[in-house]
């Protein structure tokens, strides 16, 4: 990277990225502990995670702008392994995230984005907000009237308060405020301490106190494996979302490496695994944060934050973090996916709900990404499959019949080519002008032979011209198509 | 086709660029081009919002923002720019030469130019003026990238004279220069410093400095103590894009038969060019 894009990514807008990351730290800390509980780990552990993933990836990342931290997405993913195996195999299989993540980004996977479509990607959004709004369930679920009305209080203080001023973060004035209520009336109603220690120094370099055998790699490695997933697909998401807002563009590559290295780090300091966030980046870029320097303040400012007031942290009403988590669900939600359902084509609604429904139904947005793509692409070679005509015509002393196939035959549209000759028809020749289709695979190649034997079986003659240019789509050899006019030949 | 393109630039004024230019297309015998370069500025935020609240459809509303918040921008400087190329293409014109190329283009001058040299065959442009002199110590960034990254030769213009120093002792030569600067198109538009030097500011200062907004020009007054001959020659030495303005050979024959002439000394010392309003 030349030293003057460097430059400007974190110096071209220093006034900026400096409240902004001041902003979005204040909004950090509420989805560091919630996350934490989530996992079922100490809000320490997300404290600490959202910090090292934050500043680590302002160094190493490919989207300046974005903010990395600990995340609802990859809190989902490591609950049972913390349930069943405890905070070290956490650590452990963080560093392993890390490590298969560069391994990911140095591969290039980062390109295989392309197959996402937009219906995956908003199906992942909303079910992201979806989910990230039911992990707040348990909080408001077998309580006493209390924490309603403090919940209550909170929303209207984050949406009501910017009509106020716009000059004061409206979670901060929402958390100070309920914090001051609940001590001052000295409310029974749980809090932040409640749910665990909160960090009460600067974080130490440690390694995972796990015997390294071959069973611990077995544990870890699959959750490990889910854990990269998951990242890259909600880093790159964001990445797209953020590139859309400020319309510049990232290194998808560099990102993945970068998840990878902050990974890594947040490992070493006995942190749970994160990725970038949506909300997050959003708020960044609304208050002004754009460069790398955003999301490295975000990260200081919320350890500075977390250490120095570590005991007013921990009396911070969960009803607070309930509010401001609500937000972040309603604001992640993409409210255009269900507004314009209508004009949407069908089908993109389908991958969307899918992408939802699986997503929701087995708290693990790999999977349901891998149903969205998979029907997604179901779908597309539907459509293409649609892209076939077949026109006939007879000889005047009608012993001849003339079939001209115009269009693409493969595996989803072989059965309607097959179907479109008509075998019944007793005739003496028959030609078959493939020259303008396209024969894309093995499937359309036999359904002509297909064809073919069938007519002969008839006792007509069979002749087929134009397969050689018909079946020049069927050599996988891409880089012929990459050459000038390689389209246009298609197109014949 | 190979072009002679100028780079123009609203920063640095572009007669002389514009001349030099014209120059080139002509001894190489190669079509004049004028560009210029709409240069976003996407790493600066045009807008913040502290408040922190995300509700239902933020990401859409902010994206509608900020992509209003660009177009408009974007219109303004599309505008600006295109009456910048067609004032220039109307000055090749009174000068009798082929209409030149315009281009308007987005993006960095010095990625703009490496799209463009394959059909360049000379680009001209000139160096930024800037406000203080200190920035001297740094080339120009926008011509140091272009030059790292072209293939091409590049013909480079020092920035153009951007203010002007006027010389102002309160006699009455210096109030008709005044009122002969205040009534002349010469220097309209560039900043003024209305410099007197010696013990106290002249009564008429204010006055003069009046006069010369009045006639739409920005005015800075400025007292400096010690010797004209000394004080003006340092002052144009750290402005070197200044005008030196002054009247000239105000006082008497005997005068300057004894202590020399002010004006003739700072004719010698100046290293800027000096205007003598006579």
């Amino acid at each position: 990277m030349n030293l003057h894009a460097l430059r400007l990514q974190w110096l071209g807008n220093v006034r900026g990225d400096l409240l902004a990351g001041l902003v979005v730290a204040l909004a950090l800390i509420p989805e560091a502990i919630a996350f934490s509980i989530i996992a079922g780990v100490d809000p320490k552990v997300g404290l600490y995670a959202s910090f090292s993933m934050a500043v680590v990836i302002a160094i190493a990342g490919g989207r300046p702008g974005m903010i990395s931290a600990a995340t609802g997405a990859m809190a989902l993913v490591m609950v049972t392994l913390v349930k069943e195996h405890g905070l070290q195999y956490l650590l452990a299989a963080t560093l392993l995230t890390g490590l298969l993540q560069i391994v990911f980004g140095l591969l290039k996977l980062g390109s295989l984005m392309r197959f996402v479509s937009r219906s995956v990607v908003t199906g992942f959004v909303n079910a992201l907000a979806i989910l990230i709004f039911m992990a707040q369930l348990p909080e408001l679920t077998n309580v006493g009237w209390q924490v309603y009305a403090m919940t209550a209080l909170g929303l209207a203080i984050i949406y009501l308060f910017p009509y106020l001023t716009k000059a004061v973060p409206s979670p901060l004035v929402t958390i100070v405020v309920l914090t001051g209520l609940s001590l001052v009336l000295e409310l029974d109603i749980r809090t932040v301490g409640d749910m665990g220690q909160l960090p009460d120094s600067l974080p130490a370099f440690l390694l995972p106190d796990i015997p390294l055998n071959w069973r611990t790699v077995q544990i870890i490695f699959p959750y490990a494996l889910t854990l990269a997933v998951v990242g890259l697909l909600e880093s790159m998401m964001t990445a797209q979302i953020v590139d859309d807002l400020t319309d510049t563009g990232s290194d998808r590559d560099q990102e993945c490496v970068g998840q990878g290295i902050a990974n890594t780090a947040t490992g070493f300091i006995g942190g749970m695994a994160g990725c970038a966030m949506i909300g997050q980046s959003v708020i960044n870029v609304k208050s002004g944060g754009r460069g790398r320097l955003s999301t490295f303040v975000a990260g200081l400012f919320l350890l500075i934050l977390v250490v120095f007031l570590g005991p007013w942290v921990s009396q911070i009403p969960m009803a607070a973090l309930v509010a401001v988590m609500i937000m972040v669900s309603i604001g992640t939600f993409s409210w255009d996916s269900i507004r314009k359902l209508r004009e949407h084509p069908p089908s993109s609604s389908v991958v969307m709900f899918a992408t939802v429904a699986v997503t929701v139904g087995t708290h693990d947005l790999a999977k349901g990404v891998f149903v969205g793509v998979l029907l997604s692409g179901l779908f597309f070679a539907h459509k293409v499959g649609q892209v076939l005509r077949i026109d006939r015509s007879l000889s005047a002393d009608a012993r001849e019949r003339h079939y001209r196939v115009v269009g693409q035959v493969f595996f989803a549209s072989a059965e309607r080519f097959v179907a479109a000759f008509d075998f019944k028809e007793a005739v003496e020749r028959v030609h078959i002008d493939v020259g303008r289709a396209h024969f894309w695979d093995i499937t359309a190649i036999s359904a002509l032979d297909k064809v073919v034997l069938k007519f002969r079986r008839e006792g007509a003659e069979v002749t087929v011209s134009g397969l050689n240019e018909a079946s020049a789509t069927l050599v996988d050899r891409f880089a012929v198509h990459d050459k000038p006019g390689a389209v246009e030949n298609l197109m014949h | 086709m190979s072009f002679v393109r100028a780079c123009l630039d609203a920063k640095s004024h572009s007669t002389a660029l514009l001349e030099a230019a014209q120059w080139a297309a002509q001894r190489l015998q190669a079509p004049l081009s004028l560009l210029h370069v709409l240069e976003p500025h996407p790493e600066r935020a045009p807008l913040a919002d502290y408040s922190g609240a995300i509700g239902l459809g933020a990401q859409e509303a902010l994206l509608g923002e900020l992509s209003e918040l660009d177009r408009r921008r974007a219109t303004l400087a599309q505008e600006a720019g295109r009456q910048m190329l067609q004032a220039a293409a109307a000055r090749v014109a009174a000068a009798g030469q082929p209409a030149p190329e315009l281009l308007l283009r987005h993006g960095e001058l010095a990625e703009v130019a490496l799209e463009l040299q394959s059909d360049t065959r000379l680009f001209v442009l000139g160096e930024h003026a800037r406000p203080r002199p200190t920035h001297r110590l740094h080339l120009d960034q926008h011509l140091e990238r272009l030059v790292r990254a072209v293939e091409r030769p590049v013909l480079v213009l020092p920035g153009e004279r951007f203010q002007a120093l006027v010389a102002f002792d309160g006699s009455p030569t210096a109030l008709r220069a005044v009122q002969r600067l205040a009534a002349s198109p010469l220097l309209q538009g560039l900043p003024l410093r209305l410099v007197s030097v010696g013990g106290s500011a002249p009564a008429d200062l204010g006055q003069a400095q009046q006069q010369l907004e009045a006639a739409g020009f920005a005015v800075q007054a400025e007292q400096h103590t010690g010797e004209p001959e000394q004080v003006l020659p340092r002052l144009a030495a750290e402005a070197p894009q200044a005008w030196l303005v002054m009247g000239a050979y105000g006082h008497s024959r005997i005068r300057q038969l004894v202590l020399g002439s002010a004006t003739s000394t700072l004719l010698r010392l100046s290293t800027v060019p000096v205007l003598v309003l006579r």
